[in-house]
């Protein structure tokens, strides 16, 4: 996927990388390793693997229902030898109009898909303005 | 460091209660000091293990309204809050006022008031302790014991039905517990039946959302045959509290609960024995995937060896290894606050010879409390003088 693909205002998938190589998602102030941060690394750009899948069917005010969620591993570069880099995420709709998700099951290969409102801000407990709402799906590959 | 005595105990019905939270915390409290044979006022310090009474109720400030309650002014009061934790937690923290030396007398009570709210509502304001990537994807705690449950099975081949073994135990065990909010079997039929909540896991598959509370009395050892005869206190000869990664898909091996690993190894070096002494366990089972993983984190089964001790029965109430005589919180319910307190109440009642109906052969005991997924956890240990 090269960025040119990309909307022009779409976030980037931000991990943060540290001064001994590890990359984590999300960022930490201090690196696991108590290691500097010295950069980004946007997962965009990175494939995964499904670890494991769920679909809730009892979800909180302004979540869709139901949800089905995923723990990706990322398939980083080769070079890369630090801990398991994994983001949860829901699994994204088909683009069929029925309104489902597709179908995944462990280990097979997905891409992060970009949507706009991942929950409805202001729904559930936590206040809108304390985080961002928008973020990534997965599609299957 | 002073050995600490629990020399009191009570706890209140749990299930859906008219009671608002600073009544259910009283009426606990005011019982455990009637079984300590205490007044309020007697108390160096006044402990409230509770997770969200402003978010639930609209209620803050908890521990002083208590103090109003029982006449326990002036003690030092404090709210302990470490999510489902909460009441383990607040257990460390009366431990560590006894054995400092900070007091002499300190009272723990852990409540929780959540009925009244929808399953949804009660539901995000636990998920609220999540961080933001994963709250906003809609995540559920429900959610993690879905995936990790998924995983389990997947990597230790273990069947589905282990896992409906675990509800059929503790419902089993909690008609023997009058203060349980189910106190009726289920047959595991019926819990592989249930509606999916977050697949593969069923409703039963879960604990219920419950008001209720619990309490504990603490003093140094040197004194507790001043309060109770010898045979009615037990000593805490074990504690240990630990952190897990806040975003529960950084764990290098999300089977494992880390917390689980640490809190109980200090605990043991503490109480200087090995999971193989523990003679009785309540394991913080909110969801069934949650005894697997405990009762292997905690040393007593090998990694991916838990559901086989289901299956074969050594966790049964006449097994080599009972878990969750009470019931667990899968049958007794779940008030967040008090559920740390309430099992500590259990293992007390163990050691002690007063669990009645319920009880099994236990000079020592171990309640291991989990909140979040496994991100916060305090293990205890307690051993009798029977």
């Amino acid at each position: 996927m090269s960025e040119n693909d990309q909307p022009v205002d779409e976030p980037t998938f931000e991990a943060a990388e540290y001064a001994d190589g590890t990359v984590t998602y999300p960022p930490h102030t201090v690196g696991p390793n108590g290691a500097e941060r010295v950069g980004t690394v946007d997962l965009r750009e990175y494939e995964g693997r499904v670890l494991t899948w769920t679909t809730s069917t009892a979800t909180p005010p302004g979540v869709r229902e139901p949800n089905t969620l995923a723990i990706v591993e990322f398939d980083m570069d080769d070079e890369y030898d630090g801990p398991a880099v994994r983001a949860l995420g829901q699994i994204a709709e088909r683009e069929d109009g029925s309104g489902e998700t597709f179908d995944v099951d462990i280990g097979d290969r997905v891409e992060p898909v970009y949507a706009g409102e991942l929950r409805e801000p202001g729904a559930g407990i936590r206040e809108p303005e304390s985080q961002r709402w928008d973020g990534f799906r997965f599609r299957p590959l | 460091m002073e050995r600490v005595a629990i020399i009191g105990a009570s706890m209140t019905p749990f299930g859906q209660r008219d009671a608002w939270v600073r009544e259910l915390l009283a009426e606990a409290g005011a019982a455990a000091l009637d079984d300590a044979g205490i007044d309020g006022d007697d108390l160096d310090h006044l402990y409230v293990s509770n997770m969200a009474s402003g978010e639930f109720e609209g209620q803050t400030g908890v521990p002083n309204a208590l103090a109003h309650d029982l006449a326990a002014q002036p003690a030092y009061t404090a709210r302990i809050d470490q999510t489902s934790s909460s009441g383990g937690a607040g257990v460390y923290a009366a431990w560590q006022s006894v054995a400092s030396g900070a007091s002499d007398l300190t009272m723990l009570v852990g409540g929780e008031k959540m009925t009244h709210r929808t399953t949804s509502e009660a539901t995000d304001v636990i998920a609220s302790l999540t961080h933001p990537v994963e709250y906003k994807q809609g995540v559920t705690l429900p959610s993690f014991a879905g995936l990790t449950a998924r995983l389990y099975l997947d990597e230790y081949d273990a069947p589905r039905e282990s896992l409906g073994k675990v509800a059929v135990k503790n419902h089993r065990n909690g008609v023997d517990n009058p203060h349980a909010q189910f106190q009726k079997e289920v047959d595991l039929d019926t819990v592989l039946e249930s509606p999916i909540v977050a697949d593969p896991l069923r409703l039963y598959d879960f604990c219920p959302i419950t008001d209720g509370s619990a309490a504990l009395v603490f003093c140094p050892e040197s004194v507790a045959e001043e309060y109770v005869p010898e045979d009615e206190y037990a000593v805490i000869s074990g504690i240990g509290g630990a952190t897990d990664t806040h975003v529960v898909h950084e764990r290098a091996d999300p089977t494992t609960m880390g917390g689980v690993v640490d809190s109980s190894d200090i605990a043991y070096e503490m109480a200087d024995i090995g999971p193989d002494d523990v003679d009785v366990a309540e394991l913080h089972d909110m969801f069934t995937i949650l005894e697997f993983l405990q009762s292997e984190d905690l040393g007593f089964f090998e990694k991916g060896e838990g559901w086989k001790a289901v299956e074969e029965g050594v966790t049964d109430r006449d097994g080599e290894l009972p878990i969750n005589t009470s019931g667990g919180l899968k049958s007794k319910g779940h008030p967040l606050g008090a559920s740390g307190v309430a099992q500590v109440y259990e293992i007390y009642e163990q050691v002690t010879g007063n669990a009645g109906p319920r009880q099994v052969e236990a000079d020592t005991g171990l309640a291991c409390n989990v909140g979040g997924f496994g991100n916060c956890v305090t293990t205890t240990i307690l051993e009798g003088n029977q």
